[in-house]
């Protein structure tokens, strides 16, 4: 049976003005709410442990677990720390999210707020999406005008207070700890752990740092139940989740789908490959995912499944990459854009992506040597799981796999310039007249 | 100390004894390298490493500081028991600087794990890329951590053929620091000192990835430069402009040459110098020096380690104010001056020993009374020379170490609780100690090492700090201090009200020192307020706190164990005690000693200028050490025969009748004794001729047909263990009631100053560089007062006296009204030369005639 949509957060998207409060409750939104304050707020706990809801920034940690990690209260006040600093290449899910919905967000954040006990919640959304940093703002004033946020929310003598806050844009900000530093008004770079961010996280007080859809998904488990949730997904992969689709493909866009779903589906639905090509790679969870290529299409997209092709769910965007694509260009862009992002503070990611990117080029042009290659994969070796952080792992992921299935590519590199193996033009929807190679070896 | 005599009583100045090892805490027991060992928990692994003599490389990690993790050089492989029990490898390698020791642990360094030392090669050649290989012009090249590492963990050659990132070299940080950005490997010691030492975060990171850098907040760094706010421009972390005093740590600690001094920087190979231990001169914390020098030239100083006194920090004062002992007005030859037919001064003569000696003994035995002022820098040894020579060779109690305002209130104080009581409060103490109290004293500007270890308790274990001072200072803030606000004059007052119930801080802050191991520490500057010791000792008895004084001169406590006061013998021995007198008669072999109280400081002053001290010997004294410098240099200039001890060319040297020179603290060896009574030995750096202060006396009492047997440091120490303690009776506490605030006219304004660490001092000519470092010289007035003089926030203020005018910028500052602040030596604010005025006095404000700068 092929699988089919499963809109939730995205149900009512297509409704005219989504983003508003009206439209939100006329879809139904904030029984959840409701429900949740005449539950114990363990028992709210307990509701999503049992629902199997995993964190959807991509490491997809147990959602409920992570929340019973927090110490006993102590009279002291700990924190819900929203992560909307949604910035790796290819992911596009959270920011649209929040753009038509944002009211799922902030019901969720209430209802995990009173599970946890936590009167002071925060959103850290990046800071260069200014429009969905508007429409949150303005999302928390309806919120409190409605007395969902405030004092004694619809009289059950809760308290809640909700801060927004823009980023300054920096990729390793979406780091839970490098976030919190930065929310704090320090210099955004990952903490030593531990302690954890559930022991001593936002101003050294107990904190849960979630994704935004992981929240936002919390309301329909309030209102439908563990199982209404655990019906979707596979056993160990349940619930809805947003897969972004972008790239060589037809129409491209979010895909609402229970998890477990292929590519190969999603694809149908999104009207093929775009021109009938033939697909070459892509990511299933954005750029720091080891890439799929067409052999993958019926591989589940659940954690456990694209964890055992090699790869790891992520963040669920699928970039699609067609025949016309050089891999080599591809992964040379995925790792500039680490050497731009690394923090700085370890050496392995600052150092390495740094080297590794002037390797990437080199071949890109078409200069590479017989030793280069070799060179990329001890470098990455030399990365992988000794940076202080795991966005460094990430940056070795793109390489290592693409190496992996494309060598050839590679090699070619030593050679040939990817933009005469892979003129861009081909890859172009309408005339286009690249720039010489010359030019493009010197563009950086 | 050497213990020569046969029944040795308990040294004049006993070493403290070793220290006592906590008892350890739950021991861990794991393996590294297959040798099983045992640690106490939170052990990092790579200091149980270091207990069995494996060397992990490392950058980022500095035992003093906190765990950071950022370098990587580290990596280990890990096998730990898991929840089943079973031994399992960790998945990645892990950095053993921030990994504390579990039990049954198996760690496998780069000796015995492939794995682990494929990790450090990788991570060596990382930092190696964008190093430039220039370490045949580096300052750190031979001593230099990446240099070693890179050799015993690296690769033999580099596969890296690209393009390096590159800096414009080097930024001044300072006029001493200077900052070589590409040779930096972003181990943020230097950050990490600057946040959790000295807490002048003045350095910080900046960019990110490859671009990121060490870099001060300057505009034109941070690419802001055209942009500049109307208002004053901040320039640090905090918004106010940086100035450190501890700035030249982070350049000892930086492992690789990224930082360096302006005065050492291209000066020499460390492989050229020779290494000697030392002890710093400049304050009471006798901080623990490396010399090095070669061909008998000092080069630089470095912090020596010393974890019961300065660990492993000194301040920049002591690392880099040390070419006083080679200016050049250094004297190297006894002078003598012969008088003109009128009896006026003539020039000096440069002489022998034989005729110096002789010339200053014959115009000492002329003289008749003779007073002897020798100066606050003395080492134990010269200071207990000195105390002898004036009770033996001239057989009179006109001796008095004080160069600088002193009361007889003050020298009750250190004869009752401060001599013979050594080791009552030390930096360990202040470690533990749940509360201090400070009064009279600026630790960051009076006692720089001082300063960092109450911060690191305040950091560390929350001791609550609080100061009674006419203001707070950055250094008050840093420590979280609270402030007990006190005009000049009135801190008896504010002491006396330090009692339980009283409301407010005063009742807070008499709880807080009523808590087991609370400290007060007390400056030398309270001997200016009149009761001030006496509330002070009336505080300690009330609360139960203990008490330390701390001065601000390395000589100073020695000089009171050594009794170089009027009514002090060695040890705590009173003059007035006849039982004492005799006591100390017979060590010294002498029939009897003098039992007539002598002058002090002030007092022997007095007696030169009138006639009745018809000579004065004088050690290193500066005449604007003291309240009216005037007076003194009209003393100096009557008295009837001058004799001065001195390294350096000087206001005495230039009136003294004979000049003997002696020799500077790098050419001799002694023993500086720390503001806690703790005795620092130190050898001596370079050969020389010159003769300490203790064989000068020694010989001219020789001249004076005494014996006083204090040859050789040998002579000394035996006579010092033989002499001991003494635990006969004490001189009573003082008992002085403290005096009516002086009415305060409009127009006038009561004298508040204290010695900034970086100022005019005779110790720091010849340093450029540092002296670009020290604070800008203000005029600190209230908000209120600055309007009723009539000036505004940076504009120029006049304090005066009859006596001169100082006109600096005022600094707008939360403080009391009709109280103006002056630093006492900056260059611009001499305030006794120019006011012959101290703290407490009245003086005349108003606004400056001309805009200073």
């Amino acid at each position: 049976m092929a699988t089919t949509l499963a809109p939730v957060l995205t149900a009512h998207w297509d409704a005219d003005r989504s983003w508003t409060l009206e439209t939100y409750e006329a879809g139904g939104g904030y029984r959840g709410l409701r429900r949740a304050l005449n539950m114990q707020a363990p028992d709210v706990v307990t509701m999503v442990k049992d629902s199997g809801l995993r964190g959807r920034g991509g490491a997809g940690f147990p959602t409920g677990m992570k929340w019973g990690f927090l110490p006993a209260p102590d009279g002291g006040p700990r924190y819900l720390v929203v992560n909307a600093d949604e910035s790796e290449p290819g992911t596009c899910k959270d920011i649209p999210l929040m753009m038509a919905s944002p009211q799922h967000l902030i019901e969720g954040v209430i209802i995990t707020s009173y599970a946890i006990g936590c009167h002071h919640a925060f959103i850290y959304v990046r800071g260069e999406v200014l429009h969905v940093y508007r429409r949150l703002l303005r999302a928390v004033e309806e919120a409190r005008a409605a007395g969902y946020v405030g004092s004694d929310i619809l009289g059950s003598g809760y308290d809640l207070e909700i801060t927004v806050h823009a980023g300054a844009g920096a990729y390793i900000c979406g780091e839970e700890t490098a976030l919190l530093d930065s929310l704090e008004g320090l210099r955004g770079q990952p903490r030593l752990k531990p302690p954890f961010p559930a022991v001593a996280g936002l101003y050294a007080r107990p904190t849960v740092v979630n994704n935004v859809e992981s929240i936002a998904s919390v309301p329909g488990i309030v209102v439908g139940g563990a199982d209404w949730f655990k019906q979707m997904g596979t056993e160990r992969s349940t619930g809805h989740g947003l897969f972004s689709l972008s790239g060589h493909v037809t129409n491209p866009g979010q895909y609402e789908a229970p998890l477990g779903i292929t590519l190969r589906e999603l694809l149908e639905m999104a009207g093929g490959m775009r021109g009938g090509r033939a697909l070459k790679f892509w990511t299933p969870g954005g750029s720091s995912t080891p890439i799929f290529t067409a052999e993958h299409l019926d591989v589940p997209l659940d954690y456990e499944s694209v964890g055992a092709a090699g790869s790891m769910l992520g963040t669920r965007a699928l970039q699609i990459f067609d025949e016309t694509t050089s891999v080599v260009r591809a992964v040379t862009r995925w790792t500039e854009f680490y050497k731009h992002e690394s923090c700085g503070k370890c050496t392995p990611c600052r150092e390495g992506t740094f080297w590794l990117a002037q390797v990437l080029q080199r071949i890109e042009r078409g200069q590479g040597t017989s030793a280069d290659i070799d060179l990329l994969l001890d470098l990455c070796d030399n990365i992988l799981g000794r940076a202080f952080c795991a966005l460094g792992d990430g940056a070795t992921s793109p390489i290592t796999s693409a190496v992996q299935y494309f060598r050839e590519e590679f090699e070619a590199g030593c050679h040939t310039p990817a933009d005469v193996l892979f003129p861009p033009e081909r890859s172009a929807l309408f005339d286009y007249r690249p720039r010489s190679g010359a030019q493009l070896a010197g563009a950086h | 100390m050497t213990i020569t005599s046969a029944a040795p009583t308990t040294p004049l100045v006993p070493a403290a004894p070793p220290a006592v090892p906590e008892a350890p805490a739950d021991e861990v027991t794991f393996s590294i390298d297959g040798i099983e060992t045992s640690a106490p928990k939170g052990t990092l692994v790579i200091r149980a490493a270091e207990q069995l003599g494996i060397q992990i490389p490392r950058f980022c990690d500095h035992p003093l500081l906190a765990p950071a993790g950022a370098c990587r050089q580290c990596l280990v492989e890990v096998w730990a028991p898991g929840r089943d029990g079973k031994l399992a490898k960790m998945p990645k390698p892990q950095a053993s600087c921030t990994l504390e020791v579990m039990p049954g642990m198996e760690v496998k360094t780069q000796h015995t794990s492939p794995e682990a030392d494929k990790a450090q090669h990788g991570v060596m050649e990382l930092l190696l890329i964008n190093h430039p290989l220039d370490c045949p012009v580096c300052d750190k090249g031979g001593e230099c951590p990446l240099q070693n590492q890179a050799m015993s963990n690296g690769r033999a050659s580099t596969r890296f053929v690209d393009v390096k990132r590159t800096f414009p070299k080097p930024i001044a940080v300072s006029t001493q620091i200077l900052l070589d950005r590409e040779r930096c490997v972003l181990c943020q010691r230097c950050t990490r000192f600057s946040e959790e030492i000295a807490g002048d975060t003045f350095i910080d990171l900046q960019k990110r990835g490859a671009n990121q850098q060490i870099g001060t907040f300057d505009p034109a760094v941070l690419g802001i430069e055209g942009d500049v706010p109307v208002g004053a421009a901040t320039t640090d972390t905090t918004g106010k402009p940086f100035a450190s005093y501890f700035s030249g740590n982070t350049v000892q600690i930086c492992p690789v040459g990224a930082l360096t001094s302006a005065a050492y920087r291209f000066r020499s190979r460390p492989f050229d110098l020779v290494s000697t231990p030392g002890v710093s001169e400049h304050d009471s914390n006798g901080s623990a020096l490396r010399i090095d020098h070669r061909r008998g030239v000092v080069l630089r100083r470095l912090s020596g380690e010393d974890p019961a006194v300065n660990q492993e920090w000194i301040s920049d004062k002591d690392r880099f104010a040390f070419t006083w002992q080679s200016a050049p007005d250094r004297l190297t030859t006894p002078l003598v001056r012969t008088r003109n037919a009128d009896g006026t001064r003539g020039p000096l003569e440069p002489t022998s020993w034989v005729e110096a000696l002789g010339a200053a003994a014959a115009g000492l035995r002329a003289a008749g009374a003779v007073g002897v002022l020798p100066g606050g820098r003395l080492t134990l040894e010269d200071a207990y020379a000195y105390g002898k020579f004036a009770r033996v060779a001239l057989g009179t109690n006109d001796v008095d170490g004080r160069a600088r305002p002193h009361s007889d209130e003050e020298e009750a104080f250190l004869a009752h609780r401060v001599a013979g009581r050594t080791l009552e409060v030390t930096f360990g103490d202040l470690d533990r100690a749940p509360a201090v109290l400070l009064v009279g004293l600026e630790p960051e500007e009076e006692a720089g090492v001082l300063f960092l270890r109450l911060r690191q308790a305040v950091v560390r274990h929350k001791t609550r700090v609080v100061s009674v001072a006419a203001l707070a200072s950055r250094g008050v803030e840093r420590l979280s201090g609270t402030l007990l606000a006190a005009a000049p004059g009135t801190e008896a007052e504010v002491l006396d009200g330090i009692v339980d119930g009283a409301a407010d801080e005063l009742g807070t802050t008499a709880e807080a020192l009523a808590a087991d191991g609370a400290v007060i520490l007390v400056g030398e500057r309270l001997a200016g307020v009149a009761g001030g010791f006496t509330a002070v000792l009336a505080l300690a008895e009330r609360t139960g706190a203990r008490l330390a004084w701390v001065p601000r001169r390395a000589g100073e406590r020695g000089a009171v164990e050594a009794g170089l006061l009027p009514s002090l013998l060695p040890g705590g021995r009173q003059v007035a005690d006849g039982e004492a007198r005799v006591d100390l008669a017979a060590v010294w072999d002498v029939d009897s000693l003098p039992a007539a109280p002598g002058r002090s400081t002030t007092q022997i002053i007095a007696g030169a200028r009138d006639g009745s001290l018809g000579a004065l010997v004088v050690g290193g004294l500066e005449p604007s050490d003291l309240p009216d410098p005037t007076l003194v240099r009209d003393a100096l200039d009557r008295v009837g025969f001058l004799v001065s001890l001195e390294v350096r060319a000087s206001e005495v040297t230039d009136r003294a009748d004979v000049v003997l020179p002696v020799a500077p603290p790098v050419e001799r060896s002694g023993t500086f004794v720390t503001w806690e009574g703790r005795p620092r030995p130190f050898p001596q750096a370079l050969a020389s001729h010159a003769m300490p202060d203790h064989r000068v006396l020694d010989k001219l009492a020789d001249e004076l047909g005494v014996v006083l047997g204090l040859a050789t440091l040998a002579d000394v120490h035996a006579e010092l263990d033989q002499l001991g303690g003494w635990d006969g009776a004490r001189v009573a506490a003082p008992a002085v009631t403290a005096d009516e605030p002086p009415a305060v006219a409009p127009g006038t304004a009561v004298l508040a100053t204290w010695h900034q660490l970086l100022d005019a001092g005779r110790l720091q000519t010849g340093e450029p560089h540092l002296a670009g470092t020290a604070k800008r010289a203000v005029a600190r007035v209230s908000a209120a007062t600055a309007a009723a003089a009539g000036v505004a926030d940076g504009g120029a203020l006049a304090v005066s006296t009859d006596a001169g005018t100082i006109t600096l910028p005022a600094a707008v500052t939360d403080m009391p009204d009709h109280v103006v602040w002056l630093p006492t030596n900056a260059p611009g604010s001499a305030v006794r030369d120019t006011l012959h005025a101290d703290a407490g006095d009245v003086v005349r404000i108003a606004a400056g005639s001309s805009e200073v700068v």
